[in-house]
């Protein structure tokens, strides 16, 4: 195969022919709307694809459009012919990764976050300690205020504060790997608790799977599974994504479990699409099928189970950022609306764009900071005309990025971001 | 010698430049065939940046294509000669409603879907409605003077501009028109402008007119057991003191594309529907819905279906615009022409083009507007097989032939750009061309404006294949 061959393979150039350039992925893509270029559109960045699978253009002139791509995935629902954008984007994010020469400094520290840290429980558990130890002495404020933090490479002093407070690291260790409800069984489900989720957000997973039992469901927490692979993937480093897919369909026993339940939309989104990290009629795909059918939100999981009655009226007004992934990859869009519509008291006023990204995008906003801002503005503009006391997501990222736009906003005093899930258990949840 | 590029940024700022190979890529294609790489992308944002960039055109002598969002059907906004690619979609959206005097003043970059939303705060509405309303710009639909279902009734954009502002090719800003209805000042330069496909001027501002929005619409889909009832149908109806808003036709291949892509309902034995809207008064549209139901029953409808909700109307509307997605899903180019007959003569273009489908061996799904004799044959193909698109060169080429045989026209809506070129002295004459070309002429002497379009050039007959 000749490489111009084997490039049009890797980044999927058949697949570009599917787009007739009708450019209605153009008033739904938030990089077009803040960068104001149609090379930063998906129907520019599929055309760029396919001049590089045509040799026209190099590989180093589409890593700019491409690097910038949220991977949001909003082009693909309104796509009128059914452009699968997902899998060019993370074509062409390998051939990037594979032929980039990058600093010695970044490609360490990339190495570092994705090789070590991000598939490591122990690892993201020894953060979140961290980061608990850090909060505790006072240690925290005392960066904030000389700037400590701000030394930090990848921008990452300025999500610090968006942080929450951790659970020391006895609490951790004491989680339960098998919960059982009190009452009636109606389901046995695994719980996959995510690296981003289980580090820094572990409250939320354990009220995850306190809901979950609420409703009757037992809950298994298999001890070796890893990260989902997201990251990796939309960084262009399939063989790592392909790695720890092969873990965590190790990890879940599918033959007791009735859902595998996250919540996490990234995550989730991923998991559903395992199976395209494999090719066709390989034993690793066909377990992939198994495995990504089963994989569930926990919004959809609770509204089938329908077990739970919220007793605690939360007189608040709020509005709803849903996850991308969940909405355009897991196309799971109904389920948090229906739970919140069940808390008394509950107002809720809806985004006029829910489906405009929030920037934050796996890791986007710490490697494309000021476009990430920028597209963070457009959002907490629509944000600020609801007046909400709280903005509710069901993905990690989003729900540090809306901290991070609460506070950009000035708005932290009152405004606060949530997972549904912890709104959820402050509505006073009890068994049917 | 002064180098041209140096030039433009130095009389815009440079971030308005984009040379970079990925942005002259993107901007080097729109919704039709070919690409082609200008050397550079000019971002503008109002008519003095227009006019600076055109003075300099005339002085270093490089091409200049204007572009709304690269929607375009037949390749309006193509750099086929290199040059300067001039971006007007990223120009502030100003449009400004005036309900005393039905007229709206909107910018290039407005989208037709915006203006008709502004409108409709005042009860008007901006009639035009083309399918990429929601994405495309008010420059270009002005320029290829698009069309859409309710131009049956409301007429296409030309029908709706009291006035512009220009930018002339050689740079200077003017004005045409203005904001009356009535206007006999000199020639009609509006008009002229107004599908000109961006040849003769840069449109910088537009004073459209506006209509009060009918209160009420109601739809209704028929099937029909043969092409040529549907056609007489449609002919029997206008001819009945009835003008619905919209009639659009499926034929019996894209009502089945449809249903296999995404069920609709639709019935998959007819050999054509006809999806009608009437608009008015509810009292008005429920007499007429009366008439033309008997008049499709007379004339053979095998089925009637009036939706009783808006929901359902809906669906059906939503089915109609399934159509193009469903019929891509069958081959991956699409090639879409928009050949238009004389209302009556719907009947013998479609047995024209079911030959030229057999002739050819090429798939053509046909629907469109039949209501306007607007059909849009669509010919699905792949454009890496060159033995196809050679058969499909000749399949396209005898569909124009077949429509100006029978009294129609290349292009009802979509415009010439670079596809249709080839058949204009066809379609107009060799005396009516060279007026054309001289025109151009005065207009743009040192041919400056989308050059390469319309005009035949050396080819003489339609290329799809580019390698």
């Amino acid at each position: 195969m000749s490489d111009l061959q084997a490039l049009r393979k890797q980044v999927n150039y058949d697949k570009t022919f599917d787009c007739v350039q009708c450019g209605y992925c153009l008033p739904v893509c938030p990089t077009y709307e803040t960068m104001k270029r149609e090379t930063h559109s998906p129907r520019g960045r599929i055309h760029l694809v396919k001049m590089a699978g045509e040799g026209k253009i190099t590989i180093a002139d589409l890593k700019e459009p491409i690097e910038k791509c949220l991977g949001c995935m909003a082009c693909t629902t309104i796509c009128p012919t059914n452009v699968q954008y997902g899998r060019i984007l993370e074509g062409a994010k390998e051939a990037i990764e594979q032929q980039e020469v990058k600093s010695g400094f970044q490609r360490k520290t990339e190495q570092f976050l994705f090789d070590r840290v991000f598939p490591s429980s122990r690892w993201m558990g020894t953060l979140g300690n961290a980061a608990w130890l850090y909060q505790k002495s006072g240690m925290r404020k005392l960066a904030q205020v000389t700037y400590l933090t701000s030394a930090s490479p990848l921008n990452v002093s300025r999500f610090e504060k968006a942080v929450p407070d951790q659970p020391g690291p006895l609490e951790r260790s004491l989680r339960k790997h098998r919960i059982r409800p009190d009452y009636k069984l109606r389901m046995t489900v695994a719980f996959f608790t995510g690296c981003v989720m289980d580090g820094v957000f572990f409250d939320t997973n354990q009220n995850t799977i306190e809901l979950l039992r609420l409703s009757g469901a037992e809950v298994v927490v298999p001890r070796q599974q890893t990260c989902c692979g997201a990251l990796h993937s939309h960084a262009g480093k399939s063989a790592t994504a392909e790695e720890l897919a092969v873990r965590n369909m190790e990890a879940f026993d599918l033959e007791e479990i009735d859902y595998i339940v996250n919540n996490a939309g990234g995550c989730g989104a991923k998991m559903t699409e395992y199976p395209h990290l494999f090719e066709r009629g390989t034993y690793w795909h066909e377990r992939a099928e198994d495995f990504s059918e089963k994989v569930r939100d926990i919004s959809e999981v609770l509204v089938e189970l329908n077990g739970l009655e919220f007793t605690e009226p939360i007189e608040r007004t709020i509005t709803y950022q849903p996850s991308c992934h969940m909405t355009h990859v897991q196309r799971v869009s109904e389920p948090p609306l229906l739970l919140l519509n069940q808390v008394r008291g509950l107002k809720l006023r809806p985004l006029k764009r829910p489906d405009f990204c929030c920037g934050s995008a796996g890791i986007y906003n710490l490697v494309n900071y000021d476009e990430s801002m920028k597209i963070l503005d457009v959002k907490m503009d629509d944000v600020k005309e609801k007046r909400p006391d709280a903005v509710i997501t069901t993905n990690p990222g989003c729900l540090i990025q809306m901290r991070v736009g609460i506070e950009r906003t000035g708005l932290e005093k009152k405004m606060e971001a949530m997972h549904l899930v912890d709104l959820l258990m402050e509505a006073g949840p009890v068994p049917k | 010698m002064k180098n041209w590029i140096d030039e433009l940024k130095r009389v815009l700022t440079p971030k308005q430049v984009l040379t970079e190979l990925a942005d002259r890529h993107s901007y080097s294609f729109d919704a039709s065939f070919g690409e082609y790489l200008p050397e550079a992308v000019v971002q503008v944002k109002n008519k003095y940046e227009v006019a600076s960039v055109l003075k300099a055109a005339n002085e270093f002598h490089f091409p200049v294509y204007p572009r709304g969002k690269g929607t375009c059907l037949s390749g309006g906004p193509l750099p086929v000669h290199g040059g300067v690619v001039l971006d007007l979609s990223q120009w502030p959206e100003q449009i400004k409603v005036r309900p005393e005097d039905l007229t709206v003043v909107v910018s290039p970059s407005a989208l037709p879907a915006n203006i008709n939303q502004a409108a409709e705060e005042y009860g008007l509405m901006y009639a035009p409605d083309p399918s990429s309303a929601h994405v495309a710009t008010i420059g270009g639909n002005l320029a290829e003077n698009s069309g859409g279902p309710r131009g049956l009734k409301y007429g296409v954009t030309k029908d709706f501009v009291l006035g512009l502002e220009i930018v002339t090719p050689e740079g200077e800003i003017t004005w045409t028109g203005g904001k009356t209805i009535k206007n006999v000042t000199g020639f009609d330069l509006t008009k002229l402008i107004v599908g000109s496909e961006g040849t003769l001027a840069v449109i910088t501002e537009a004073t459209l007119k506006l209509l009060p929005k009918p209160p009420a619409v109601q739809t209704m889909m028929v099937s029909f057991k043969d092409v040529r009832s549907a056609g007489e149908a449609v002919s029997k109806t206008l001819t009945s003191g009835i003008l619905p808003s919209k009639m659009e036709f499926m034929d019996q291949a894209c009502i089945r594309a449809v249903e296999n892509f995404q069920p609709a309902g639709l019935p998959i034995d007819a050999e054509a529907i006809l999806i009608i809207e009437l608009d008015g008064h509810p009292e008005g549209i429920a007499a007429e819905l009366e008439i033309v139901e008997k008049i499709m029953i007379d004339l053979g409808a095998s089925e009637t279906i009036v939706p009783g909700n808006p929901e359902e109307a809906a669906r059906i509307w939503h089915a109609r615009k399934q159509v193009s997605p469903a019929i891509a899903q069958i081959k991956p180019t699409k090639v879409s022409e928009d050949a238009t007959v004389p209302r009556s003569k719907i009947p013998d273009m479609m047995e024209s083009l079911q030959a030229i489908k057999e002739k050819y061996k090429v798939e053509i799904f046909v629907f469109g507007h039949a209501g306007d004799g607007n059909l849009h044959p669509n010919i699905l193909c792949d454009k890496r097989d060159q033995e196809e698109m050679a058969r499909v060169e000749s399949a396209v080429e005898e569909i124009m032939l077949a429509a100006i045989k029978l009294g129609g026209t290349l292009s009802g809506e979509h415009g010439i750009g670079t596809l249709k070129a080839p058949f204009m002295e066809a379609a107009i004459g060799k005396v009516g061309l060279d007026m054309m070309k001289r025109m151009k002429e005065s207009w743009d002497p040192n041919n400056i404006l989308n050059p390469g379009k319309i005009f035949p050039g050396q080819v003489q007959r339609l290329v799809l294949r580019n390698e």
